[in-house]
């Protein structure tokens, strides 16, 4: 369904040094999985998840969607931006409509069958100003299902909410994701947040960004707690922390041990 | 709105009482400072025989005529220079230059081009608010978050699409300040134009009054401009204004 191969990725910096941020990633995601990049702020995630979604080019290397080589944005990958991202001049429904057509008589309809997935039926006429940071993102994710993309791209899209409000959002994504078969690829630094979610969670490494570690999650949903998962976390704290420990010297310019 | 209202209406009689005082004092004749009650004669003579109407309609004409060409003009160059670098680097650099250029110094230019007439003032009013307008438009669409190009270019917008529904919305608040703007340089140059080189309009009364040593005619002028200008910004921009920002969730109240 979606594939990389060999993507790598340099960014030139203001000196004309080569600066590598994704470093030899290969990675095969089937149709209908939910697979994690989960690794350590700042490590080229979100560069890896735009490179998916056809919005930076790769140094070298090739991403394939459906066999097919992909080298700009397209309606069959719908990205879930990490700040909702909406017009705030358009209300919800013209904001979930965004990708529509306007001649498509059918627009309300399809809009609406999204906003009501989402559970925001009672919002569908306001702006977004007047939604609560959680709404906004329903909004955004009621947006990219609109698109009607077998491929949902979800960059930290839950990262600025409250906790409750997230818990809430994640169970809700788990739903839609289950009910409408789509492949999603997510990003996330948050390792609950990954196991909670994903089939598949890819570690990455701090700078450049390469796959350190494939964790395939036990396909028992929903996943509420047990010693298993519990397990599962410390396991794959202990393969990030020499990453985190690396993007924290970096940062703080000495050695830091975690 | 209303408790606005009426302490603006008391600030306009506080300083007609002001003037009126000023008057009284008999410090200036008046032949150089008229009285209230004067040029409020003058106001409806004027009115009742048509002089300042006259001059009202054609100074009117011209401004929506300089000013609509501008505006249209201006988004057209303004679009251009964002689109092409090059023209920036080169065309860009010369308009910042003749923006320095009072409009009024174009008027000789304008007047030996096209002769005593319509033609000549228009230009000097186009001249005169154009380049404001380029380089509002130039930086409301610079201003325009990134982000909603990208979630675009996601959703399979086109060129076209992208710049209709997304830069021109995303712009607009940044675009009615440079709409104002513009209207005040076109006024300011149209009046500049009228004095010099007009055979009417606002700007030629007041050079009849002038000439006339006629002071109360010219304050009576000066009067319709202000007004106007407070109509036209009150129940033109801010109104547009009001509807952007109340959409958008900022305040518009000041």
């Amino acid at each position: 369904m979606l594939q990389l191969r060999n993507v790598k990725k340099e960014f030139i910096d203001k000196s004309g040094k080569k600066l590598p941020v994704i470093d030899n990633v290969t990675i095969s995601i089937r149709q209908g999985e939910f697979v994690s990049f989960l690794g350590p702020s700042g490590c080229g995630k979100t560069t890896l998840i735009n490179i998916i979604a056809g919005l930076v080019t790769t140094s070298s290397g090739t991403v394939l969607v459906n066999g097919k080589t992909i080298n700009s944005p397209g309606l069959d990958r719908a990205v879930v931006f990490q700040d909702s991202c909406l017009l705030p001049w358009l209300t919800v429904r013209e904001n979930v409509g965004m990708a529509l057509n306007s001649d498509n008589s059918g627009k309300e309809k399809i809009c609406d069958y999204y906003i009501d997935m989402v559970k925001l039926n009672r919002f569908k006429s306001a702006y977004p100003h007047q939604l609560s940071g959680g709404m906004k993102q329903r909004v955004a994710l009621a947006r990219a299902l609109a698109t009607d993309s077998p491929v949902l791209l979800m960059d930290e899209p839950f990262s600025a909410l409250d906790e409750q409000t997230r818990m809430l959002l994640q169970n809700e994504l788990m739903q839609i994701w289950q009910r409408t078969n789509k492949t999603i690829v997510f990003v996330t630094h948050n390792i609950r947040e990954a196991i909670f979610l994903s089939d598949r969670v890819l570690l990455l490494s701090h700078h450049p960004a390469k796959i350190i570690s494939e964790i395939a999650i036990p396909d028992i949903r929903p996943r509420v707690g047990g010693e298993h998962f519990f397990n599962m976390e410390a396991e794959i704290l202990l393969h990030l922390k020499r990453e985190i420990e690396k993007a924290t010297e970096e940062e703080l310019g000495e050695r830091y041990i975690l | 709105m209303s408790g606005i209202f009426y302490k603006r209406l008391a600030t306009i009689i506080a300083l007609v009482l002001v003037w009126q005082l000023f008057c009284k004092t008999a410090m200036y004749p008046t032949y150089l400072l008229p009285t209230p009650e004067q040029v409020e004669q003058t106001l409806l003579q004027g009115i009742i025989d048509g002089q300042l109407v006259i001059a009202l309609l054609s100074s009117l004409k011209r401004m929506v005529i300089g000013y609509s060409m501008a505006v249209v003009l201006g988004l057209a160059l303004g679009v251009a220079l964002i689109k092409w670098k090059y023209l920036d680097q080169t065309i860009g650099f010369f308009i910042l230059a003749v923006q320095t250029i009072p409009s009024v110094a174009w008027l000789p230019l304008a007047l030996i081009w096209f002769g005593l007439n319509e033609r000549a003032i228009i230009f000097v009013v186009i001249i005169g608010s154009l380049w404001t307008m380029v380089m509002s438009v130039k930086t409301a669409i610079k201003g325009v978050n990134p982000d909603y190009i990208r979630l675009a270019k996601t959703l399979g917008y086109n060129k076209w699409a992208l710049f209709w529904k997304i830069v021109i919305p995303a712009a607009l608040p940044e675009l009615i300040v440079g709409l104002r703007l513009a209207w005040a340089f076109a006024w300011r140059s149209l009046l500049a134009g009228e004095l010099l080189g007009g055979e009417s309009g606002l700007g030629q009364t007041l050079m009849i009054g002038r000439n006339l040593g006629d002071m109360s005619l010219v304050i009576a002028v000066m009067i319709i401009i202000a007004t106007l200008g407070i109509l036209i910004d009150l129940f033109l921009f801010q109104r547009l204004e009001n509807q952007i920002f109340a959409k958008r969730g900022y305040s518009s109240k000041r």
